[in-house]
């Protein structure tokens, strides 16, 4: 299965970013391969639905599962029509939230805001 | 002076005053509304149609009302073939594609038309979405339009376009435009069209420093314009300051009066309620058709 | 970083005057101007030091080659934003553009491009003492959420270890509001008691109600109509939305702004007023988040 992180660097002692869809880069992990790499996250420089312009990148790279502090709420929206899971993230680093996530220590992502609302104006 | 004040009106008949300031609360609505009720005949915009206030003071009847809409794409999932050249145009992120079909977020679209003209299938055709709506309707001899934003909506913009261009086309009465607050775009939209700008400015440095802006905005749209004075009372004025510094015109004062404070917060139209203030607007209203009919004649 | 954000819905009501108030009695060391098209705070926030300045893009917007155009009018046609026009070349409103790109796409001749132009100021004041994050929207620019958000973001940044902020926030119900809300654990709207005043503030609440955050109301000036003050009371208690407050009117007020001072640093009825909302307030916000209702970062 495929895991996808929004974080603020390329490496795996980075913080989780506090934004989606805002976030400079995405960490793909991919739990039979094993192979993981950093995506740049052409979303960051729109000035309206970066959430949901992120969600989609989701789904072209073929996400299960996102782990993040927060969503908007259509971001969220495209995820589950996507039929990709939203974990919440811990305060923490990246690889702890990883390990987190396969000992079962992280909880579904329940509070979607309601979104920034940017209308690239 | 009466057959004078005729013959001006008849000159500005079908001129457009809009009434701006750059700070919320410093009497727009106030002037807007007084003048149209003292003018012989006239029509009144609300264009601050996020929070629309005029209609409270004419209480208008005989109420049109009309929806304001907006163009947005829909999807005919049996056309479209998942190309996402759409998704690839889209500059505001409102078009997604999952597994196999399309997904539109209306509250984003910006109603551009671009998705439908770029796609190869004519899969997306467009449907209109309600943003607000305008309403019409008349007091004693005023015409009062009022704009009406939805909750949730981004923008005014639509709106005050509908209002403009409805009123250009009925009316052909002297018109006063009461414009949002602010310098944004959705105020340069509301003076668009205008003849003459009444800039209304309270003696606060919140004041004067927000009269700068949109001093500078009538400046880069070339409209002529004055300023009037509110809530003035004895003391230090830096909006008063500004005007002399800047040389701009002042079209009048309204003096800081706690009846006239008490009246107007219960919805009452000042300058029909007290000769006082009838005179007090009669006499701002002879000033700005004066500098009006005379910019009129400059530029005829 | 929990954070406090004031509005009103109408203009003038005292949202600055307000909010620079409880910045004083807070001690607050992290405070953003959200209200980007008529910034205020930092009018009686007064810095004495010089601050970081950032351009603020929004979308590109659209130009015209003119050397190229053949001026078949299918740009001008397709516009949605009657932002082209025709005198002596085809030109595009700066101002009216969305840069949506539809001009681009349907030109045959491909003289349309795209240009970054500067749609304002991102301004931070930071030092030791304390974060103040502001902006400066250019006149005419679009309806400013994106840069209201970036206030916050860089306000967010440059505090990462501060518990607690004051926002003060802009009038109507638009974009940069809804922008503004995003986020917020308690909004307090101060009201005005006219009909207009509360007109406005009813509209601003059904906003507010869309995000679930904590609302509080107050009323400014209450003095200057008591049977809408009371109004006001009364349609808080009918839906349940906590009153915190009365502030009377007061010329010191005036007098105190155009000195650059708060209504806190003089001796004066609406400053006193102001000590006792606040106080209300923030053992409601302190209660709010005791409960573990607050929201996550």
């Amino acid at each position: 299965m495929k895991i996808i992180i929004p974080v603020n660097e390329k490496n795996l002692q980075t913080q989780i970013c506090n934004s989606f869809g805002r976030a400079p880069f995405f960490f793909v992990f991919d739990s039979e391969t094993k192979d993981s790499l950093f995506l740049d996250n052409h979303a960051v420089n729109s000035t309206g639905g970066a959430g949901i312009k992120a969600a989609q990148t989701m789904v072209d790279n073929k996400a299960n599962v996102v782990i993040t502090f927060s969503c908007g709420e259509n971001a969220a929206n495209v995820l589950k029509a996507a039929d990709i899971q939203l974990y919440k993230a811990m305060n923490a680093s990246l690889e702890k939230n990883i390990e987190a996530y396969f000992t079962s220590n992280l909880s579904l992502l329940d509070e979607i805001h309601a979104g920034l609302h940017l209308h690239g104006n | 002076m009466k057959s004078m004040q005729d013959c001006i009106f008849t000159v500005i008949n079908n001129m457009k005053i809009a009434i701006l300031s750059g700070k919320g609360g410093t009497g727009k609505t106030l002037l807007a509304v007084n003048l149209a009720a003292v003018a012989p005949s006239a029509v009144y915009l609300d264009c601050d149609v996020e929070e629309p206030n005029g209609h409270l003071f004419f209480k208008p009847i005989m109420i049109e009302e009309e929806d304001v809409k907006v163009e947005i794409p829909q999807v005919d999932n049996e056309k479209c073939d998942g190309c996402r050249q759409c998704i690839d145009f889209c500059r505001f992120n409102a078009l997604v594609y999952i597994i196999d079909r399309l997904l539109i977020f209306k509250d984003i679209c910006h109603s551009c038309g671009g998705c439908m003209i770029v796609c190869p299938q004519k899969a997306l055709t467009s449907k209109a979405k309600v943003v607000g709506k305008i309403r019409k309707g008349t007091s004693n001899q005023v015409t009062v339009y009022s704009g009406i934003l939805n909750i949730g909506e981004a923008s005014g913009v639509p709106i005050i376009k509908k209002l403009l261009t409805n009123s250009k086309t009925k009316e052909t009465k002297l018109t006063f435009i009461d414009c949002p607050p602010g310098s944004a775009c959705v105020v340069m939209e509301s003076i668009k069209d205008a003849d003459y700008c009444i800039l209304v400015a309270e003696p606060t440095i919140f004041g004067s420093h927000n009269l700068n802006m949109v001093y500078e905005l009538v400046k880069v749209f070339d409209k002529p314009f004055g300023v009037v004075l509110n809530k003035c009372f004895d003391g230090e004025n830096p909006s008063e300051k500004f005007c002399l510094e800047k040389d701009i015109k002042i079209l009048g004062k309204i003096p800081f009066d706690q009846d006239l404070g008490v009246l107007n917060s219960n919805g009452n139209i000042v300058a029909l309620a007290n000769k006082k203030y009838y005179d007090l607007f009669n006499t701002i209203l002879e000033q700005v058709t004066m500098e009006v009919s005379h910019e009129a004649t400059i530029n005829s | 970083m929990k954070q406090l954000l004031i509005l009103s819905g109408k203009g003038g009501t005292g949202k600055t005057t307000i909010a620079s108030a409880f910045i004083k009695l807070s001690g607050a060391k992290v405070y953003a101007d959200c209200d980007v098209d008529a910034p205020n705070l930092h009018l009686l926030m007064v810095q004495q030091d010089v601050p970081q300045i950032f351009d603020y893009y929004a979308l590109p917007k659209a130009k015209i080659d003119s050397d190229k155009c053949i001026e078949c009018d299918r740009c001008r046609q397709n516009c949605k934003f009657d932002a082209i026009f025709q005198n002596e070349f085809y030109f595009v409103d700066e101002f009216a553009c969305e840069g949506c790109g539809v001009c681009e796409l349907v030109c045959p001749v491909s003289a349309i491009t795209f240009h970054q132009a500067s749609a304002g100021d991102l301004i931070l004041y930071k030092n030791d003492k304390r974060v103040f994050s502001t902006a400066q929207l250019k006149m005419g620019s679009g309806t400013s959420g994106k840069l209201v958000t970036e206030v916050k973001k860089q306000m967010q940044t440059a505090a990462i270890n501060t518990e607690f902020a004051i926002i003060d926030g802009s009038p109507g119900i638009g974009c940069p509001v809804i922008a503004s809300l995003s986020g917020v654990d308690m909004v307090l709207i101060v009201a005005e008691p006219s009909l207009s005043g509360i007109s406005d503030m009813e509209r601003i609440i059904k906003t507010a109600k869309q995000f679930k955050t904590k609302i509080a109301v107050c009323v400014n000036k209450f003095d200057t109509n008591y049977e809408n003050t009371n109004l006001i009371e009364q349609f808080c208690q009918e839906k349940n939305i906590s009153f915190v407050g009365k502030i009377p009117f007061d010329h010191l007020v005036v007098k105190a702004v155009n000195n650059g001072q708060t209504i806190v640093d003089i001796e004066c009825l609406a400053g006193r007023a102001v000590i006792a909302v606040y106080e209300r307030l923030i053992t409601l916000f302190n209660k709010y988040n005791n409960k573990g209702e607050s929201r996550n970062d």
